[in-house]
């Protein structure tokens, strides 16, 4: 049968056979096994209103177990058995542990998870700050939205172009080449290239650090607080202190590495920085994100309050960092975590660019390889459960608010 | 609000040109691929794509001259134009391939056995030889040549209808339509039911089961590929439309449920209690007046799960398998960047055709999807 033809069928098939499915179900229960009249019409009618919300629930639930839930331990048993089958223990684990390739997915993981999130979500409240205050905005809003409807992968062929590299000689199509290459030594890529950043980031390294202050200073402040929440300030100034020890050896490259002008480079191919290239395609499709829903939070602050400190003299800025990025603090945790979890599944802006050659490796990208080319299972299985335990805290996070905001 | 404050002309303009900078920071990648993807074949290798507008000079390939020969003045001439008159203008030209820009234009170059060529800037040429060249292999010409700008439809009418196995884009469009379409259509109906009677129903363990569809929100679907191609294998289905359209459903549920539940349990009580009261059965009430009420929500699911499987690679990678006949646009890509990675022509076109349906989704569809967006997250 033509695979059209069946997807017409299959949709006929099943959206018919849920409706047939409820209203059937909905009958017999109604009809034939409580019905409502006779000498127990009452107590039939409780007792057929304690089965309805299952009669409902029922397929979901079936499709959940079998699709969401069952996977994780089947997983996790498949992960404790090597290549033929045999148990195995947790063999899989230590060989994965062992390897070079693992340590540095788990290395550029760790990467991905700091700089995409934070980027996007800072890329995001500017745009949503910025377009809020312009007549245009929910143009630019839309245009900055965009890419959310680009796959992964037609947004790693656009990127791909951007970082296109030819021999010196031929014309550079690349649009990143062609700005390298207008950089000679000059004052002008003095200014551009050294100058620009080293300020930029030294701008950036102070501002973490400072934020991170401000995390952990509740510490030595001596105030009391649950466990969870000084665990979050321990967390939160030493992710700080390792981001800023990051920028401050590239403040240090900056400043002393010579720069191979006029030479095209392979972006790709440069160990850790190729990673950041691969990143910024995901925080170029995921800023929209942070920015629609950053943008609703901001609209949301109540007016009252700005006006306040507008009448106590504050200036714009105070008024943003200090009267409404305060308030709309968890909707930023929210987009956060969001992105989060989208970053740990990235696998195929690294399939289709580099394929984790050249050091860009992520788990996910490296359980697809143990899977369907060294067709080892046991170990894809292993590193799929190593992404499942870094999802976890968020997995516990949101059940816990959920079940807050239930009550 | 923030008009109360005292504008300043100098701040706002600082505005207006950051936001400039990021709109065209985030657009130019995909224009740069949408402007190629109109260019010929040459002037995409011999300029980027940002100079398309303006002339280009640039090496042509070689053109063999040819032409009737005539008799002129004792000597036999052939006469012509290099470019058939479609234009260009000759900087440099040679005759061998290993000194190419060895004349300027309107110069005569003496060849072998008494052969003379000239040609002129608009690419006129004249060759003139003492003996009949009837039976001669004709000189090459190699130029230099400003070409002014030249955009085209045919990469796109060369993917989609490429008669190649695996690169044609318009098989796997219609691969992607037929795995989508099924895939967003299911998990909707499922869904809506299990959410109204997560929303009104009162039943024990409500609390529970809304916090087991949040925790699934956010498992990794890496996890579910082996024991599902287990499983599927092991009822009989292997891989296939089958397969995938169950592996879609079954990953877009919880968000589905999650969307809805919340959306449902924000309708006002009185209408259903009212229905309640007038003796409508609660599939009565589900039918009549909760999924009519839950429209917007249903259909900011439906564009979600739909730019989701239209977009996705790993799932039909899996599920689907990699033959060549049931690749999705996505693979395709994936295959095309691997196999013809330099050639943009059709990369580039393979990609726009690839992602112009989700665009047009988005364009035309961007409210609902805001208020998905708003729905599922800020909570």
């Amino acid at each position: 049968m033509h695979p059209a033809l069946q997807a017409v069928l299959v949709i006929l098939v099943g959206v018919g056979g849920c409706v047939g499915y409820f209203y059937a179900s909905n009958l017999f229960l109604d009809k034939v096994l409580f019905p409502a009249r006779g000498p127990e019409a009452g107590r039939n009618i409780n007792r057929a209103n304690m089965i309805r919300p299952w009669l409902f629930l029922a397929p979901a639930l079936i499709a959940l177990c079998l699709y969401l839930a069952y996977p994780v331990f089947a997983t996790f048993w498949l992960s404790l058995h090597d290549k033929s089958g045999a148990f195995s223990g947790l063999d899989n684990y230590q060989k994965m542990f062992a390897e070079p390739k693992f340590a540095e997915s788990l290395r550029n993981n760790m990467l991905w998870l700091i700089v995409v999130p934070a980027a996007a979500t800072g890329f995001g409240l500017l745009a949503a700050q910025l377009t809020d205050r312009i007549a245009w905005g929910s143009i630019a809003k839309s245009l900055i939205f965009m890419p959310m409807a680009i796959s992964f992968v037609g947004a790693s062929v656009i990127f791909k172009l951007i970082y296109d590299t030819r021999d010196a000689n031929l014309p550079q199509i690349g649009l990143l080449n062609a700005l390298w290459l207008k950089a000679e030594g000059g004052p002008g890529s003095f200014l551009m290239l050294r100058l620009l950043p080293f300020l930029l980031i030294l701008c950036l390294m102070l501002g973490i650090l400072y934020v991170g202050y401000l995390v952990a200073r509740p510490l030595w402040a001596g105030r009391r607080a649950g466990g969870l929440v000084t665990a979050g300030r321990v967390i939160g100034g030493l992710v700080a202190l390792f981001l800023g020890h990051e920028l401050a050896t590239w403040l240090y490259g900056i400043a002393t590495a010579t720069l191979p002008y006029g030479q095209p480079q392979a972006w790709l191919q440069i160990p850790y920085w190729n990673s950041f290239f691969l990143m910024a395609v995901l925080v170029w499709i995921q800023t929209g994100f942070a920015m629609v829903i950053l943008s609703a939070a901001l609209r949301g602050v109540p007016e009252d309050t700005i006006e306040a400190a507008i009448l106590d003299g504050a200036n714009p800025f105070q008024i943003f960092f200090e009267i409404k990025v305060p308030q709309v603090l968890g909707t930023i945790v929210v987009v956060w975590t969001t992105i989060t979890i989208t970053v740990l599944k990235v696998f195929d802006i690294v399939y289709a660019m580099t394929n984790g050659q050249w050091e860009t490796q992520v788990l996910a990208n490296y359980m697809f390889d143990k899977l369907f080319r060294a067709f080892d299972w046991g170990m894809g299985a292993a590193a799929a459960m190593i992404i499942m335990l870094l999802v976890t805290p968020i997995l516990i996070w949101n059940v816990w608010n959920a079940r807050k905001e239930m009550r | 609000m923030d008009s109360i404050a005292g504008k300043k002309p100098a701040l706002t303009w600082a505005v207006h040109i950051a936001v400039v900078a990021l709109v065209v920071l985030w657009v130019v990648p995909t224009f740069g691929l949408l402007v190629s993807s109109f260019r010929t074949t040459d002037q995409i290798t011999s300029s980027g794509w940002w100079q398309s507008l303006a002339t280009q000079e640039s090496q042509q390939p070689a053109i063999r001259i040819e032409g009737d020969e005539a008799q002129k003045d004792g000597l036999f001439a052939i006469e012509g134009n290099l470019y058939s008159g479609k234009g260009g203008a000759v900087s440099k030209w040679g005759t061998s391939s290993r000194e190419p820009e060895a004349y300027a234009p309107g110069d005569t170059a003496e060849l072998n056995d008494g052969l003379k060529l000239t040609v002129q800037e608009n690419g006129d040429f004249s060759l003139t030889s003492p003996a009949s060249m009837a039976d001669m292999r004709l000189p090459r010409v190699f130029t230099t040549a400003s070409t002014p700008p030249e955009f085209t439809t045919r990469n796109y009418t060369n993917v989609i209808s490429s008669p190649r196995v695996g690169q044609s884009i318009g098989q796997a469009f219609l691969n992607t339509l037929t795995v989508a379409i099924p895939a967003t259509v299911i998990p909707i109906l499922v869904a809506a039911f299990a959410a109204y009677a997560l929303a009104w129903m009162e039943f024990p363990g409500r609390a529970l089961l809304v916090a087991f569809v949040v925790a699934l929100l956010v498992v990794p679907l890496q996890l579910a590929l082996i024991p599902l191609l287990q499983f599927h294998n092991w009822i009989g289905i292997g891989k296939g439309y089958l397969s995938i359209w169950m592996a879609h459903t079954g990953f877009g549920l919880p968000l589905a449920i999650y969307l809805l539940r919340n959306y449902m349990v924000g309708l006002p009580k009185d209408i259903i209690e009212n229905a309640r009261v007038d003796g409508a059965t609660e599939f009565q009430i589900f039918i009549r007046i909760i999924l009519p009420l839950s429209f917007p929500a249903l259909a900011s699911f439906a564009i979600f799960q739909f730019l989701w499987t239209w977009n996705d690679l790993l799932v039909a990678l899996v599920f689907l398998g990699t033959d060549n006949d049931k690749l999705v646009l996505t693979g395709n890509l994936v295959n095309l960047m691997g196999s013809r990675g330099g050639e943009w022509e059709i990369l580039s076109a393979s990609a726009f055709v690839s992602i112009a349906v989700p665009l047009l989704v988005f364009f035309s569809m961007q409210r609902f999807l805001v208020r998905g967006l708003l729905a599922g997250s800020v909570k």
